[in-house]
């Protein structure tokens, strides 16, 4: 199993003492298999992609990634996990804007030793990039800046791909053509992947769909 | 991952290459003001070392004339017979055919104790050739100068110090036109048991231990410091720069940081790695500013050296060396300010969690959460400059009370001009104006350290043209007090002197003999003057504080007068009394002031003067007449008196002018350089400023602004800041003159000036201020105006 995740929890300070955004969550993913993680605002699927992902810590519970407990990990072992296991797809796209479009996507894959640039050159084709490699991000359109930010986590040939709304910020007929290319490109390489949406039309090209409520799964 | 990290980071800057330019520039500046007065000062204090090291200055007691300044060669006779181990010296200035002059310094090196002798003697043959080859001894600068010039063989030494040329005392006799003379005595730390007394044998010498000989560091130490405080705050103008760029880069790379770190980046890698970005810039910032203040430095030291020969009658060479030290304190300077400019982002991104907003806060409003702590924080240096006005003491109280007053009113400076904004958007009537204030009052936060470096720099300027000004006022007051005679004359013989005032006793109005020797007086070195006192002492002098008819008592030789040097520094005053002579001592009947002259001076009745020292005859005289230019033909023509011993007074007081600008010439350079480092952070600021603002624009171009009124509306919150900054900067700048005044001058050279106001500087400055601000704002307004409207309307495209 690539991922346990085990009673986990996690709350924030609020203004009336601490929050529980995760209230105790279970859950499995195998290594190949896709998910959408779906809930209404606030119940906590983008806490447990950060969790998941070694972006934030949890207060209880453990995850085991690839049979190791990286709720233990420290900061550094965090941050090894994101180099070399997890790629993470941001809603904001978080790309680099000082950096042009080849340079963003070989950034995480240099990271976590070199990059390839025959797979850089083979993913900016699929992902229609290929004229664009020399721009900035500026430059793009939002759903090419997403391309980009996909390309650049499958680059670093992930275990486990997370993906925090995608496409929400794309009109509908990019967003289900940057979605087709993603799962493509992720079934290439054997990575699982786990996406947080709200839109039914993603969650319902998963291979499998949580819902998440009040920091529970349902 | 290393690389992959710093190439990322490095890319911020390849993307912004005004704000690399703008941190770069301002570190180099700061770098270049603060190592070019270090360079000054070093090459100052290489040039008094050598100098002291050429008479073993503060290794060897001295034997001094007590009046005037030559002795006959006799005494020293006199001395060696009776057993006493002296070496005499002749020192004195020959002018060169270009009007400069170099030092002449005869020894006798067959007495000198120590070693002392030029090191290069081999070069003429060792010491039989330098006591009958009539050689020169120079450094380069000094050899090229006097070669063809000065009759004798000029020999380059390394050693000599700047302006000096070393010789033996017979050439140097004969050079100076002054045989049979010498100028002073080195005394042999080893001397034989028994030696009769000094004044026994040589009366009219006085022994001045080897601490109090060389005076030269110690007189200029207050004059080197003063520059030192003004390269400080040059560089620390230059650091708000430098603080701004870096801030801002900082936080417009938050979501880079965000982005590295999510990518698994660790966070102590990547702050090591801005460490190591930062250590990279300041090294490049520190050689580019490394050579700017050599070339600064090139530019100031000959004025500084004329000031420093002037003023203290030390010799500087004209020309900088590039030291090894200089370099590494350049560097390291360049680091510290770099340093202390990125404390505070490098702390902010080291606590930064990985999940906080990536969106570059609004600049503004994370300034603006701080600025009533800095208000606070202002508060107390304010408070902490008025007690150290009111109960500080010390030349180091002083520095304190300038640094408190001027760091306390910078960090207040937002805050006010807040208040004022807010004022102004109250009262605004239209839509557009009360958007323009409140827009103006968004900006406040990230202009605020460019209009710090603009309040510090005009308050420099107001601050030191005040007291530049102040100081030349009363100093050409006091010329006229002192110089009240119309001629000046010098005789040869005490014979002679006494000749001519018998020949002047119908001729002159009146005859004042300057007749003076150097004592102690209350344990300090003072020139004891005899005075006759009449009309024109009655009529000049002026007093800072007097008893009852003072110059009624000094004449009958009831009291004593002295400056304000002496009675500050033996904290005497009207009324107390002092010892003038071994048996006399007389109460003070009047204090006054005696601008530049760094010892005391006491003045007493000629008789009382010649009581003490009666084989002291006065050989210099001042003239009063109604026909000056007649009674100068009667003196040449019918006394025979040469032209040289004669020197109108006008002559005397150009000279003294000419002397004290040029030593407020490098204070002026540094007040200019210092406004357009201010000016340059304005443009900096706006400039890096300008890409950000178009978010805060658009929507006012979308509701009907044109674009060319947002540009002329941008350059009308530069000049209204500015403007602001300015009148706030004028209070400032008089209590900066009021500190530099009346605690720094009194703390550094022993004297209190007056403080005189000049309204019409301030306003030829104020419109300096205003020009340099409106050029600042010029180019980024007409960029902002040329926006293209499709990067305005990418604002609402959500592109961005």
């Amino acid at each position: 199993m690539l991922l346990e995740v085990e009673n986990l929890t996690k709350s924030y300070p609020g203004a009336d003492g601490p929050v529980a955004v995760l209230r105790g969550v279970d859950l499995r993913l195998a290594a190949g298999e896709t998910v959408a993680l779906t809930g209404e605002s606030g119940s906590g699927k983008s806490t447990l992609l950060h969790l998941v992902g070694g972006l934030d810590t949890a207060d209880g519970g453990t995850i085991r990634f690839d049979g190791r407990d990286i709720t233990a990990l420290d900061d550094t072992g965090r941050a090894a996990l994101r180099r070399r296991d997890v790629g993470v797809i941001f809603q904001q796209f978080n790309l680099i804007p000082s950096l042009d479009v080849a340079a963003n996507i070989a950034f995480q894959a240099r990271l976590s030793g070199g990059a390839d640039m025959d797979r850089l050159q083979t993913l900016a084709k699929a992902l229609g990039l290929d004229d664009h490699l020399r721009k900035y991000p500026e430059s793009l359109s939002g759903g090419q800046q997403q391309r980009v930010a996909i390309a650049r986590t499958l680059m670093a040939r992930p275990k486990l791909v997370l993906a925090d709304e995608p496409t929400g910020n794309l009109d509908e007929a990019t967003a289900a053509d940057v979605l087709a290319q993603m799962l493509e490109l992720v079934s290439e390489t054997g990575a699982a992947l786990m996406v947080v949406t709200h839109s039914a039309a993603v969650a319902g090209q998963m291979g499998r769909q949580l819902h998440l409520s009040r920091g529970r799964l349902a | 991952m290393t690389g992959a990290g710093f190439s990322a980071l490095w890319s911020h800057w390849r993307r912004n290459p005004l704000q690399l330019f703008t941190l770069v520039a301002g570190l180099a500046l700061a770098t270049a003001l603060w190592s070019g007065v270090q360079a000054i000062n070093a090459e100052a204090r290489a040039s008094y070392d050598a100098a002291a090291q050429t008479l073993g200055e503060g290794r060897f007691d001295h034997l001094l004339p007590r009046a005037g300044e030559t002795v006959g060669q006799d005494r020293y006779v006199a001395l060696r017979r009776s057993g006493w181990q002296v070496s005499p010296v002749l020192e004195g200035r020959v002018f060169l055919p270009d009007n400069s002059s170099v030092r002449v310094l005869g020894i006798d090196p067959l007495t000198t104790p120590g070693g002392l002798s030029p090191v290069r003697m081999e070069a003429v043959g060792g010491l039989a050739g330098f006591l009958t080859e009539a050689s020169l001894f120079a450094d380069a600068e000094t050899a090229a100068r006097v070669d063809g010039h000065l009759e004798g063989q000029v020999v380059v030494d390394p050693s000599a110090a700047p302006g000096v040329v070393i010789t033996d005392i017979g050439t140097a006799q004969a050079l100076l036109g002054q045989s049979g003379r010498i100028s002073r005595m080195i005394v042999a730390e080893l001397q034989p048991i028994g030696l009769p007394p000094l004044d026994r044998i040589a009366p009219d010498l006085i022994r001045r231990p080897a601490q109090e000989v060389s005076d030269v560091g110690r007189l200029t130490d207050s004059f080197h410091l003063n520059l030192t405080a003004f390269g400080f705050l040059s560089f620390a103008v230059g650091i708000f720069i430098v603080h701004g760029a870096i801030g801002l880069a900082f936080e417009q790379r938050r979501g880079m940081v965000r982005t590295l770190r999510a990518l698994g980046m660790p966070l102590g890698r990547l702050v090591w790695l801005m460490v190591a970005e930062l250590f990279v810039l300041a090294l490049l910032a520190g050689a580019l500013g490394v050579v700017l203040g050599y070339l600064i430095a090139g530019f100031l030291l000959p004025d500084v050296a004329a000031t420093l020969r002037g003023l203290y009658g030390a010799d500087v060479a004209g020309s900088v060396r590039l030291r090894p030290s200089w370099w590494a304190s350049g560097f390291a300077i360049a680091l510290i300010g770099t340093g202390v400019a990125a404390a505070g982002a490098l702390w902010q991104i080291a606590r930064m969690p990985l999940l906080a907003s990536a969106r570059p806060r609004a600049w503004v409003m994370a300034r603006g959460q701080g600025a009533w702590r800095l208000g606070a924080l202002a508060g107390l240096l304010l408070l902490a400059a008025l007690g150290f006005a009111l109960w500080g003491s010390g030349l180091a109280a002083g520095f304190a009370l300038l640094a408190c007053l001027l760091t306390g009113a910078a960090l207040a400076l937002p805050l006010i001009l807040r208040a004022v904004l807010r004022l102004a958007e109250g009262r605004a009537r239209s839509a557009v104006w009360q958007w323009f204030w409140a827009d103006t009052r968004q900006q406040l936060p990230s202009l605020t350290l460019a209009l710090m470096a603009l309040l510090l720099a005009i308050a420099a300027n107001v601050g030191v043209s005040t007291m530049v000004s102040s100081f030349r006022l009363t100093f050409v007051g006091f010329l006229d007090q002192r110089l009240a005679p119309e001629l000046f004359i010098t005789a040869d013989t005490p014979e002679q002197a006494a000749a001519l005032e018998g020949f002047l006793a119908s001729r002159a109005r009146e005859v004042l003999p300057v007749n003076s020797v150097e004592t102690q007086v209350a344990g300090l070195p003072t020139e004891l003057f005899g005075a006759r006192v009449g009309l024109t002492y009655r009529e000049n002098w002026q007093f800072l504080a007097q008893g009852p008819d003072p110059w009624d008592r000094v004449g009958a030789g009831q009291a004593v007068i002295i400056n304000e040097q002496l009675a500050r520094r033996a904290a005497l005053w009207v009324g107390d009394r002092i010892a003038v002579g071994p048996d006399l001592s007389l109460p003070i009947a009047g204090i006054v002031a005696d601008y530049g002259n760094p010892i005391g001076q006491a003045v007493v009745a000629e008789a009382v003067f010649a009581r003490l020292f009666p084989d002291q005859a006065a050989t210099r005289f001042g003239l009063r007449s109604d026909d000056p230019a007649a009674l100068r033909r009667a003196l040449i023509d019918d006394f025979g008196l040469p032209e040289g011993n004669i020197v109108d007074q006008a002559q005397i007081k150009a000279f003294s002018l000419e002397v004290f600008d040029r030593t407020f010439t490098v204070t002026a350079a540094l007040n200019v350089l210092t406004l357009a480092v201010a000016g340059f952070a304005i443009l900096m600021s706006l400039l890096t400023l300008a890409a950000l603002r178009v978010p805060q624009l658009a929507p006012a171009w979308a509701l009907g602004l044109t674009r060319a009124a947002l540009g002329r509306l941008e350059l009308r919150r530069a000049v209204s800041l500015a403007v602001l900054t300015t009148v706030l900067a004028l209070p400032l700048g008089l209590a900066l003159a009021w500190v530099l005044l009346a605690v720094v001058n009194v703390e550094a050279f022993g004297w209190e000036l007056p403080m005189y106001l000049f309204p019409l500087d301030y306003a030829r400055l104020a419109l300096f201020a205003l020009l340099a601000a409106v050029l600042a704002a010029l180019w980024p307004a007409i960029r902002l105006a040329r926006t293209p409207p499709g990067d305005l309307l990418k604002v609402f495209a959500n592109e961005r």
